[in-house]
């Protein structure tokens, strides 16, 4: 009677011991440098150099509507004034419905077409968290999944000197 | 005649543990992101509910980061911001090697949520003295409780 040996039943498989090795460590590697972060986002300013007096050399918005950020000394927002006359407090809702009624319908996306446009003339120390919340509350909101867009042309008045 | 024992070692089917390693490797590989450039641990994005990322990669972007304290960092190289200049005039150069000018270079300000409103704008007004005239403040998702 014969009988097979052990290196004629080995002829038939692949030795997949190193692979395995090699794929474990591809596999770690992955693991250890994956980061989860937040999803992330961009306000788009546009900016164009400005003359002497601080103004825009193309003024070409037909509803500029200003938007006076005073903070306390610690940085944090104390007022919201809307063309130097009605004030919101601290209220970003409040400041928001303001800008509905002065914006019915909204806009279509960004675009160069004259439109509405906010300047933003903040204190110095100001947090910037509570300059992003003013951007949020005058650029859109959210209705459900979808995005309403209120105002996109954002600029900033000069810097304030450092108090 | 005592009988040898059995050497044979058992195999065990591997196939599905491989198809399934493999899957995770894929999956890994995917969302594995290698740049540097837009990450800083020092840097806490504000939150906004409209953050949302925008539909293609900006042209030409040059991303800034600003902590808490005003210090900018741009890749490897740190900076103020009375001394970005040079780090500016690099990306100038760079865009003008390109046939392009600095006003078609899109800056990515990824500021800290505690850092001074001031200090921003007197960014935004540095990169306006070099030409740059398209600005993106970045923030991040805001977490729904």
């Amino acid at each position: 009677m014969k009988y097979k040996s052990s290196a004629a039943e080995n002829e038939g498989q692949l030795q997949l011991t190193s692979m395995i090795d090699v794929v474990f460590l591809l596999l770690i590697f992955f693991v250890m440098t994956f980061k989860i972060a937040a999803q992330e986002g961009d306000f788009s300013v546009k900016m164009p150099l400005q003359n002497e007096g601080g103004q825009p050399l193309e003024p070409d918005a037909d509803l500029p509507i200003k938007l006076r950020l005073r903070a306390d000394a610690s940085g944090n927002l104390a007022d919201l004034l809307v063309n130097d006359s009605q004030s919101f407090g601290t209220d970003f809702a409040k400041l928001r419905s303001f800008i509905i009624q002065m914006t019915p319908g909204g806009t279509d996306g960004p675009s160069d077409a004259k439109g509405p446009e906010v300047e933003l003339d903040l204190d110095y120390q100001l947090k910037y968290e509570y300059v992003i919340s003013a951007i949020t509350s005058v650029t859109g909101y959210r209705q459900g999944e979808d995005i309403i867009r209120l105002v996109d042309r954002i600029k900033f008045a000069p810097p304030r000197k450092a108090q | 005649m005592r009988k040898k024992p059995n050497t044979k070692i058992a195999d065990g089917d591997m196939t599905s543990m491989i198809d399934m390693v493999f899957q995770l490797i894929a999956f890994f590989m995917v969302l594995i992101n290698f740049s540097q450039d837009d990450q800083n641990a020092k840097i806490t994005l504000p939150e906004s509910e409209l953050a949302k990322p925008s539909e293609g990669p900006a042209e030409f972007p040059i991303v800034i980061h600003l902590d808490r304290d005003a210090r900018i960092y741009m890749g490897a190289n740190e900076a103020t911001i009375d001394s970005i200049r040079p780090l500016l005039g690099t990306e100038v150069a760079v865009l003008k090697s390109n046939k392009k000018e600095a006003k078609d270079g899109n800056i990515i300000i990824r500021a800290h949520r505690d850092a001074p409103g001031g200090k921003v704008q007197d960014l935004i007004a540095k990169c306006q003295e070099m030409g740059f005239e398209k600005f993106a403040l970045r923030v991040k998702e805001e977490e729904i409780p």
